[in-house]
């Protein structure tokens, strides 16, 4: 009876909506079809028939629909169709909530005891219709002054309000929040109370985001090559270099899929790699590892395996000293904030530059407490080959090193402590493992040679006397040491020959002071806000949308949480990212995996081809260029052109380096342009608790702030187009829109119990209360472990099997102490990583002498200031002015590389002249910067430029794209590692004269 | 009557350019009738960032100077706007841009080079304070709101008051030359246009070289004190805020372990960096 008039209630509801929606009108008179909804068994049901936007229904069986939506019981379909239909209901639904099951029809669709049969598009016509009807009465986005509507969205540098007018975004701000908004957290250090400014902060790249929306080189239409036949000639040798032809989206999405089954046909799914950029635009639903991750599961395809590129010593290194694999070797980020201002004295930045990385995603929180620190008088030291961002304003000392040699530096500091006594005698006893074998090698009994202030003078380049009391001050002073941008590791001197060797020596530095005592820690007030730990909302790679399990943090909340089907990719055959190019150019390769689940994990060594699997004939690209952030760039180049790739599908946002290498592209539109939910600086399964780098936590309904420009659209909408000529819509979209997955996630979350979907929606954001009594604040990072407890800091990993002695004890090492001397590698034969972390001079440095001859200066190339690796770079943006991003010369923005004055007259080089930055793998023109900040002997560019504009024949002639990648060695940190070593790289530098030979 | 100020401090900008960014959003590609023209994607700069080093390797400092329109209560362009420059109430100044079109001999007027011309549009163009939307009820305007550090920092009270906070704070026009009375004030403006001496000071005992701390450094010219600091830890020390063209000076390093010694130096137009100056043991008494 109930399944009956549910199903007399559809054709009602659809008829009263229509009268009152021309929209739902035009939507219901696009295509003329016939549903039915049944019984299995044929004893019930409804048919209803569209014809010129017109619903005839009536009640029975009708002989030929084109879709039939089918329940093994009338009992089961009006339960179902209560569910799906209480989200109309939008006043009674938080009271309709608790009598619904909404595992009920996911788990009626996997017994396939309710399922979708018929003509696909007819069926994702329906559930447009269907939806539509659900969601066209929410409300979104606030009035504003003017007639403006305010939006909100979430971006990598922060959330932000979006004002429109008439369907054009007027301005982006940072969020400014109401007194409705939960207040900061406070803190009493020192006689003094801190509390945050009642706001969120914001980058550059993130407020430039307007100029990036209406960008000139947005990619507005499907186009394909103009000398590329499916059918005939693909040209794949012209990759690069020829033009575009607009295509509509019918031809392109009947190309794509075309070409999708004949690789599966003809060479097996593993012929299909996925390649995609570590990062995306921000939301939960089309993030890279939601919606993404969801249809190329579904697809099949070989995976790229990102190597861990912003914390590669960490990984491959410091984890095997105290663990936090599944932190990629970073320390614990709890507790740092109170912990730092209270007690620390002395904070070393080493490597470390957060006014210009904002510990990743967090735009300028930690600013605000770097200005306590400095406020309350704790002392500063800058480590660095550049006077960067952070000590420049900061103040205090900066010790200017040499590249590569930073561990050189840290031995002779532990040196000075063991010398002289200073050194935290207990913590080393009763913590660590194998200190006396570090001890003599220190002291040089091992090798004759002591590891002193002198000896490591001629690699660094500091003085002895600074090594000294840069060792005792350490010594008497509680000191924070901050490496890399977050200060929990990251970035920086990490990403060189000798990165592992530096992360090693890092952690073994603070097992010596009793790492995790008050005031003795590693971070620069980045991370460890006294934030609500326990609130639950997911951050992008818990899986979002993808169902998957493997590969997401699915597994551990979202899967249980949201009502999801799940998805697996069931091709074993991979490819290291940074080895793409030798796997297409000599057919074969070799990776390391970054496995985070265990220490041990990293050694498990993969080839490709994987046995019997076919070679990659189809690549489908997604997202940003890879060429900004692979080392010896050209290599890319040349893989993309080749003819053993018979298909390159680019679905991107921006006409931007490998979109040029495309046969097809599909134009897909920014967050902006499309509905979403996420939380700000929230990466989950990436980094657990990330967003404790913020001040106050704000999840952000990510308003569709503006129709898609031109024809593009939302990456969701894509591969449901794609799944529809697959046969898969059903399975991919599992009926629901963005907005609705949107609220699946804000159902699945503790948001509900906070604030009601209609106000979220329409409001967009909401303020997550902090943590106010001491008691439930997380507590200091690695305190438990300095005083011998069990851990108690709210992190899950490491896993139970993880631990040697009881659950909880110890750290991840075989031990559970701080091993000095690694059990791991003295298991695993890594001569580039022996057991004791000697010191092992660069492969491609100042003490690489035939190579220095040539190439006399070292390169590094941080992560950039003003843009978000390639987003938010070139494309026309706004950022393009930022003089110390680009400098606009004879009408184009070059990218900017700092010379110091001395290396800059030898070689008669100007303020802003174009020089040539080349070593034998390629030359890319810069604009100069003649600074003082810049060490003599080194260059500083920026890494991931999103440009790749090689004046001459791509691969081979000189690029003015600034993707200085294209100098950086190709050559892993070890040879037993997939870590990428791209700060040690020795170029030369020369004025640039226009040509276009390397 | 109040009126609006903008006080920008030097020692709090790090360059990171939100305010350069949120300006050129704001303006680029949106008209606001009254108030501004649209401002072309590329070329100006309504807010830009000053930068200077002073020192050299390794002892060398940057300094960030926001610069923008002034919004001069004795503004040249107001006085040759004939009516093309309006000077509001509430001390914001504003070219019409309907009035103001093809008036390009208003963008050589301004002494700070804060007006852009608009070649599409035959327009002289400058920041307006946002007035725009101070008019709509901001309570600041974006560049403000934007500033990570507190950097930036807009207020409207009377002008008894702006010259209250003016001293308390020692705050400077970018120019001093100029007779424009500005209504934007720096901060810590020292750290762009004066000069500083800095030098390390080093012990020598028993062959071993340290750095030596807690030196007192005196400053003496024409035989009097004029500046003292102390060594830090690492025997760094700097003295700063000095005029350019100060003449020869003397450097006094004393340390009650040490010989006092004596530097002489020159202010050109260039901060100094001295090289190391190593201290030796008194003997013992």
């Amino acid at each position: 009876m109930l399944f009956s008039v549910m199903l007399w209630s559809l054709a009602i509801a659809l008829r009263v909506y229509s009268w009152g929606s021309p929209r739902l009108r035009a939507l219901m008179a696009e295509k003329d079809f016939v549903a039915q909804i049944r019984v299995k068994d044929g004893s019930r049901g409804r048919w209803y028939r569209l014809a010129g936007g017109r619903l005839q229904s009536r009640v029975g069986i009708i002989s030929d629909p084109d879709i039939v939506i089918r329940f093994k019981t009338a009992s089961l379909g009006a339960r179902v169709l209560v569910h799906l239909g209480s989200g109309m209901f939008h006043f009674a639904y938080p009271f309709l909530r608790p009598f619904l099951d909404p595992m009920l029809p996911i788990n009626a669709a996997k017994g396939f005891a309710f399922e979708v049969q018929g003509k696909e598009d007819c069926s994702l016509q329906f559930t447009r219709i269907f939806n539509f009807m659900l969601t066209n009465h929410w409300r979104q986005g606030m009035p504003a002054a003017g007639g403006e509507i305010r939006y909100v969205n979430q971006t990598n540098g922060g959330p932000v309000f979006v004002y429109v007018k008439d369907g054009r975004i007027v301005r982006i701000t940072p969020l400014e929040f109401d007194e409705e908004d939960a207040k900061g957290w406070s803190i009493e250090v020192r006689g003094q109370t801190f509390t945050p400014p009642h706001r969120a902060t914001a980058s550059p790249h993130g407020l430039a985001s307007k100029s990036l929306v209406y960008s000139s080189k947005r990619l507005l239409y499907p186009m394909k090559r103009v000398d590329f036949d499916p059918n005939g000639d693909r040209n794949p040798q012209n990759r690069g270099k020829s033009g575009y032809v607009r295509i509509s989206w019918e031809e392109a999405l009947d190309l794509a899929a075309s070409e999708i089954k004949r690789v599966r046909r003809q060479h097996g799914h593993g012929a299909i790699l996925w390649s995609h950029s570590s990062h995306h635009t921000w939301g939960n639903v089309g993030y890279y590892l939601s919606a993404a991750v969801r249809f190329m599961n579904a697809i099949g395809h070989s995976k790229m395996v990102l190597n861990p590129d912003s914390w590669e010593g960490w990984f491959w290194g410091a984890a095997h000293h105290y663990g936090y694999t599944m932190r990629m070797g970073t320390a614990e980020p709890y507790g740092q904030i109170e912990d730092c201002l209270k007690e620390a004295e002395m904070i070393v930045f080493w490597a470390s530059d957060p006014e210009s990385t904002c510990a990743s995603y967090a735009a300028f929180e930690g600013t605000v407490r770097r200005q306590w620190a400095k406020r309350l008088g704790i002392k500063m030291v800058h480590i660095d080959p550049y006077k960067n961002a952070t000590a420049a304003w900061l103040g205090g000392k900066w010790i200017p090193i040499v590249p590569g040699t930073s561990p050189a530096l840290a031995h002779a500091i532990a040196h000075v402590w063991i010398t002289e006594g200073l050194y935290d005698k207990d913590y080393v006893e009763k913590r660590t493992t194998g200190f006396e074998k570090y001890r003599a090698y220190l002291l040089g009994e091992e090798d004759g040679t002591p590891k002193s202030p002198e000896w490591q003078a001629p690699e660094t380049g500091i003085e002895p006397h600074v090594v000294r009391t840069l060792a005792r001050e350490w010594a008497a002073k509680k000191t924070y040491l901050s490496c890399g941008g977050k200060g929990v590791a990251f970035g920086g001197a990490n990403r060189s020959a000798t990165g592992a060797q530096w992360a090693r020596a890092m952690v073994c530095l603070m097992a010596m002071r009793g790492l995790g005592k008050p005031g003795i820690n590693f971070g620069n007030l980045s991370v460890g806000a006294p934030l609500d730990m326990q609130f639950y909302f997911p951050g992008y790679a818990d899986g979002g949308i993808s169902g998957d399990v493997e590969a997401t943090a699915d597994a551990v909340q979202n899967y249980q949480r949201l009502p999801h089907l799940i998805s697996m990719n069931t091709v074993t055959q991979k490819i290291s990212r940074l080895r793409i190019p030798e796997a297409i150019l000599d057919g074969r390769a070799e990776g390391h995996p970054t496995d985070s689940k265990s220490i041990e994990g990293q050694f498990m060594r993969f080839s490709y081809p994987s046995p019997g699997h076919s070679p990659i004939r189809m690549i489908y690209k997604y997202g940003g260029s890879h060429f900004g952030t692979t080392m010896e760039s050209n290599r890319l180049a040349k893989a993309l052109q080749s003819d053993s790739v018979e298909f390159i599908l680019n679905q991107s946002i921006w006409d931007e380096g490998e979109t040029a290498f495309a046969d097809l592209i599909l134009p897909a539109c920014t967050n902006f342009e499309r509905t979403d939910i996420s939380e700000w600086a929230s990466s989950g399964g990436y980094g657990h608790h990330n967003f404790n780098q913020l001040n106050h936590r704000v999840i952000v309904l990510q308003h569709k702030c503006i129709e898609p420009l031109g024809e593009s659209k939302s990456d969701y909408e894509i591969f449901l187009e794609l799944s529809k000529r697959l046969g898969l819509s059903t399975y991919f979209g599992e009926g629901k829109s963005e907005l609705l997955w949107c609220r699946e996630q804000f159902l699945s979350s503790d948001l509900p119990r906070m604030i009601s979907w209609k106000k979220f929606l329409k409001k967009g954001y909401y303020v997550v209360p902090p943590e106010t009594k001491s008691e439930n604040r997380a507590p200091a990072s690695m305190c438990w472990f300095a005083e011998g407890r069990k851990k108690d800091v709210p992190e899950p990993s490491p896993l139970p099997c993880e631990y040697g002695e009881e659950y909880l004890s110890g750290l991840q090492t075989q031990s559970g102490k701080f091993e000095f001397e690694p059990s791991s590698l003295k298991r695993f034969d890594d001569p580039e990583r022996p057991p004791l972390n000697r010191y092992i001079p660069s492969w491609e440095g100042r003490q690489t002498k035939e190579r220095f001859e040539r190439f006399p200066l070292q390169l590094i190339t941080p992560h950039p200031r003003f843009s978000f690796h390639t987003m938010g770079d070139g494309k026309d943006s706004i950022i393009n002015d930022i003089v110390d991003h680009r400098v606009l010369i004879d009408g184009y923005y070059y990218w900017t590389a700092r010379v110091n004055p001395i290396d800059a007259a030898k070689r008669g080089i100007g303020h802003h002249d174009l020089v040539k930055l080349f070593n034998d793998r390629g030359a890319v023109v810069c604009a100069a910067v003649v600074t003082d900040r810049i060490t003599p002997g080194v260059v500083h560019a920026y890494e991931s430029s999103a440009l790749y504009e090689p004046i001459g024949e791509p691969g081979s002639s000189v690029d003015r794209g600034g993707c200085v990648n294209i100098l950086t060695p190709k050559r892993h940190m070890s040879a037993r590692t997939s870590a990428s070593a791209p700060n040690s790289c020795l170029v030369e530098v020369a004025k640039w004269r226009g040509e276009a030979a390397i | 009557m109040k009126k609006w100020n903008l006080i920008v401090d030097v020692a709090e900008c790090h360059n990171c350019h939100n305010c350069f960014v949120t300006c050129k959003d704001e303006y680029v590609g949106n008209d606001f009738p009254g108030y501004s023209a649209p401002q072309p994607l590329h070329g100006h700069r309504w807010i830009d960032i000053l930068a200077k080093e002073r020192g050299r390797f390794p002892r060398v400092e940057a300094a960030y100077v926001p610069i923008m329109c002034n919004h001069c209560d004795n503004a040249p362009c107001v006085a040759a706007g004939r009516g093309a420059v309006v000077k509001r109430e509430d001390g914001i100044v504003l070219i019409d841009p309907r009035r103001a079109k093809g008036r390009k001999d208003l963008v050589g007027i301004c002494p700070y080079g804060a007006i852009w011309w608009n070649e599409e549009l035959q327009l002289p163009q400058a920041w307006t304070f946002d007035a725009h939307l101070i008019d709509s009820g901001w309570d600041k305007p974006r560049c403000v709101q934007a500033c990570p550090t507190g950097a930036l920092q807009s207020l409207k009270v009377s002008d008894e008051e702006m010259s209250e906070i003016v001293a308390a704070n020692n705050l400077r026009p970018l120019v001093a030359r100029h007779a424009t009375r500005p209504r934007v004030h720096y901060k810590n403006l020292h750290l762009y246009d004066r000069l500083f001496i800095a030098g390390t000071v080093l012990a020598e005992s028993a062959g071993v070289v340290d750095c030596l701390g807690e030196a007192q450094i005196e400053l003496i010219k024409e035989a009097k004190v004029v500046s003292a600091v102390r060594s830090d830890a690492f025997g760094e020390f700097k003295i700063d805020s000095l005029l350019e063209d100060s003449g020869a000076c003397e450097l006094r390093i004393l340390h009650p372990d040490f010989a006092a010694e004596t530097v002489a130096v020159t202010l050109g137009k260039e901060s100094l960096v001295l090289d190391p100056i190593p201290l030796k043991k008194t003997a013992p008494r």
